[in-house]
């Protein structure tokens, strides 16, 4: 089966302040820090990752803080430009689209933010970000409203909170409104950064239930980072396993937890059992 | 029961803080329409000269005297009032719209240009303003508009700093992300999501600037670098005037408590907007 998203290589280093581009050995740099240096070092964020993603599956990607999660979610659609690699989206690389190239590729993937309050802008409407994309594609205000208001059902909410502002709805209720500003525009790739980790653990299970009833009625593709475990075991079909840029381990859940080969992740599973 | 005044006093500071920007805001409409309908408030025409009054003490004909040729004073205050008042709210809308304009483009774009741009608004924001104010105005020459132009030019500079630090922190919100995932171009982002999240701060600079430049405006002017005689403006007004000052003083008074009162009323206005707009005062 042809993956609908591959990713090869791809590589994210945040340049440090000042000093020269790269440091190609490593001696280098410890005499920079030595001697207090002119900046911060580079910093290598995701390290020549390669995965793919197949039509309908759940990936899921775990590890701790700061070991590259988020900035793959943000490096596949394309809100970070990569280093090095490539990014494949239903067989077109998306790499390096610019301009009205970029903005025709965010009709096949979205993404679900962590923060729900926070993703939708304080001084417009649930109703405006959820319609946002379908203005963008041209739809008419009323038909907007429409299916605005046809989202929102779907994902749980009743349709007069589209007149209300993120601030005025619980944690929960705004990242159902994000989830349905997701699937406005029918994407093929759904991305999930740590879309459960701001709610309780009952909002956890409504939102993992909503996403598992959309995925199968949409035949989304998931693509689901996130920190907790035993939540990707519930909801992935496979997973990987990042630390400090890299990744350390893949396969299904069940097996990665019950054998873990590395030994990070046995760590990682050891910490929570 | 006992702490019953104790929760009552944070509720009237609260209304305090609306029933003051009502009040400013009227007495700053106020200032505003006499300065519109100055042509039709005048008692007599504020350029008549009338030399057999010439000097005369403050009287229930003339409320605030004449001066030296024996115009009105009063008249000519309350003419002075459209040149003063709009010249300053000219100035201050020039100012608020090209400091933001440049610092959401610095804040939004960044790079070279953003280091370029930023450099010369620090050159602007070290060198004294009134000293700058001077020597443009001299090499252009007097007149009302090459001070306006001058002021303009030194005044942007804090405008586009708070545009642009407001644009960076709007720029890095995940709702910028989501929009731009909802398939937003950047002209649209940046009418749609960032200005509206960024004018606050900047309307209430310009509140708070409109007192300063009327001030700085008069000062040119006084200096004899912006309105010309015989056009009334409160600054030329008292500048013409000074050297009568022990003699006759209110022909130089009319005018500085002109400049007083409307400084005053704008500054207390724009304190009052950003006690208002701010959330932790404004309450639910």
């Amino acid at each position: 089966m042809q993956p609908i998203l591959k990713v090869e290589n791809i590589t994210k280093v945040f340049r440090g302040s000042g000093g020269a581009p790269q440091i190609p050995d490593s001696s280098r740099r410890r005499l920079r820090q030595r001697q207090g240096g002119p900046g911060r070092p580079d910093f290598t964020a995701v390290d020549h990752i390669s995965f793919e993603l197949l039509p309908g599956e759940c990936l899921g990607i775990i590890g701790e803080s700061g070991s590259g999660k988020s900035t793959v979610a943000n490096l596949v659609t394309r809100l970070t430009d990569p280093t090095e690699g490539r990014v494949m989206l239903d067989g077109q690389d998306i790499t390096n689209l610019r301009g009205r190239e970029l903005r025709d590729v965010y009709r096949k993937v979205q993404m679900v933010f962590q923060t729900p309050t926070e993703s939708f802008d304080p001084r417009r409407s649930l109703g405006d970000g959820i319609g946002e994309s379908l203005r963008n594609r041209g739809m008419s205000a009323g038909e907007t409203r429409a299916r605005v208001a046809e989202l929102l059902q779907m994902c749980g909410l009743p349709a007069d909170f589209a007149g209300r502002y993120p601030h005025q709805v619980s944690g929960g209720q705004c990242q159902r409104a994000a989830i349905a500003r997701a699937i406005a525009i029918a994407p093929k790739v759904l991305i999930c950064d740590e879309a459960t980790s701001a709610l309780d653990v009952t909002l956890q299970k409504e939102v993992l239930a909503l996403l598992r009833t959309l995925r199968a009625e949409l035949h989304l593709s998931i693509l689901f980072i996130c920190h907790d475990i035993a939540l990707v075991q519930q909801f992935c079909d496979r997973v990987l396993v990042m630390y400090k840029g890299r990744i350390v381990e893949q396969g299904a859940p069940d097996d990665v937890i019950r054998n873990p080969q590395d030994a990070y992740t046995r760590r990682l599973i050891e910490s929570i059992l | 029961m006992m702490n019953a005044p104790t929760t009552r006093i944070p509720k009237i500071i609260k209304n305090n803080v609306r029933t003051r920007l009502i009040v400013f805001a009227v007495l700053a409409a106020l200032l505003v329409l006499c300065s519109l309908l100055s042509d039709h408030l005048t008692p007599y025409d504020p350029y008549l000269q009338d030399l057999s009054n010439a000097k005369a003490a403050p009287s229930a004909e003339h409320l605030f005297g004449t001066d030296r040729y024996g115009r009105d004073m009063l008249s000519r205050v309350i003419v002075g009032s459209r040149t003063s008042i709009f010249s300053t709210l000219l100035l201050v809308a020039i100012i608020t719209a090209v400091g933001t304009v440049v610092g959401v483009f610095c804040g939004w774009h960044g790079g070279k240009l953003d280091t370029i741009l930023m450099r010369i608004s620090d050159m602007f924001l070290a060198f004294p303003g009134l000293v700058f104010a001077l020597a443009v105005a001299g090499v252009l020459g007097g007149g009302l508009h090459n001070a306006i132009f001058a002021l303009a030019a030194i005044s942007w500079p804090k405008y586009a700093r708070i545009a642009r630090s407001q644009t960076l922190a709007q720029k890095e919100t995940p709702y910028m992300k989501a929009a731009r995932l909802s398939g937003s171009g950047t002209v649209k982002i940046l009418a749609v999501h960032i200005l509206p999240n960024i004018v606050g701060p900047i309307l209430v600079t310009s509140m708070l600037d409109i007192g300063t430049m009327m001030m700085e405006l008069a000062g040119l002017s006084f200096l004899g670098l912006g309105a010309k005689p015989p056009i009334a403006e409160w600054g030329s007004m008292m500048s013409e005037n000074r050297a009568l000052f022990t003699t006759v003083p209110w022909i130089t008074l009319a005018p500085g408590l002109a400049i007083f009162v409307s400084v005053m009323i704008f500054n207390l206005l724009g304190d009052t907007v950003r006690d208002w707009a701010d959330p932790r005062t404004r309450g639910r």
